[in-house]
């Protein structure tokens, strides 16, 4: 799904030593491959399968999605704010594509 | 000829018993294949260890209206420090056909073992997290949910 556009919110300035919460949605049908169609075929399955979140390019967590994950995608996890640095999303689809978010955080 | 009625009576209903027998066994195999259930699940995430119960929050509506999308929760106790942490959680609903719903990997990071998301519950069942700690030890919640309209489509 080319259209798939990720909804990242992060704050952008934290202290040391802080918890933040991170909120991720991504927009993706979620085709469980458990529906069928009009004619009684079902339809393929078609989902995010992979979530993966890396500050400074150390992956911190992760989630292995199955098709019972609702449609768009709502990932909510948290993260110790320690120094400045870059986050960075993904999401891959069972077809290959890869989405792509990112965010700076600023620790003072 | 009475006797070659008999026979071939007898030789129709044998042949339709074990055409019957071997119908049924073919079906049944084809089940359990296809069908993983929350156990085997559990199975192949624990490697078998034992799990304690205890020490995970699971958060879930009693009652589900929308079985399409089911806010989720789960929170385990840890100080997630580099020694003690919760290393993964995994998700399944026994209820729904493919019970495995998602496995969160957490690291020291995380600061909390904390994780939210959206699930779809296909009727009324149990949601069951299963928590892998950094010593190598499980625990697990579960919760039921009442779902009114299920969440699988077709």
């Amino acid at each position: 799904m080319a259209d798939a556009k990720p909804r990242i919110k992060v704050p952008t300035e934290a202290k040391a030593g802080d918890v933040i919460t991170i909120k991720t949605l991504l927009s993706h049908k979620m085709e469980s491959g458990q529906r069928k169609n009009d004619k009684g075929e079902v339809i393929p399955r078609q989902i995010i399968n992979s979530f993966v979140a890396k500050f400074n390019g150390e992956e911190f967590f992760s989630t292995v999605i199955e098709p019972a994950v609702s449609a768009n995608p709502y990932i909510e996890f948290s993260f110790k704010a320690e120094a400045s640095g870059d986050f960075e999303f993904t999401w891959t689809d069972d077809d290959g594509t890869v989405t792509t978010g990112k965010s700076a955080l600023k620790v003072g | 000829m009475p006797f070659e009625i008999k026979l071939t009576r007898r030789h129709a209903l044998g042949l339709a018993f074990s055409a019957g027998t071997l119908a049924v066994t073919g079906f049944q195999a084809i089940a359990q294949e296809a069908k993983v259930t929350a156990e085997d699940d559990i199975k192949k995430f624990t490697g078998g260890k034992e799990v304690a119960e205890g020490g995970v929050t699971l958060e879930l509506p009693e009652i589900a209206e929308n079985g399409n999308t089911v806010p989720l929760k789960v929170s385990v106790e840890s100080p997630m420090t580099a020694d003690a942490y919760v290393k993964r959680v995994l998700i399944v609903a026994d209820g729904n056909p493919n019970p495995a719903v998602a496995t969160f990997k957490f690291s020291a990071k995380s600061g909390v073992a904390e994780a939210s998301t959206r699930i779809r519950l296909a009727k009324t069942q149990n949601v069951i997290a299963v928590a892998e700690l950094s010593d190598g030890s499980f625990k697990s919640a579960k919760k039921q949910v009442k779902v009114t309209i299920g969440g699988c489509g077709g």
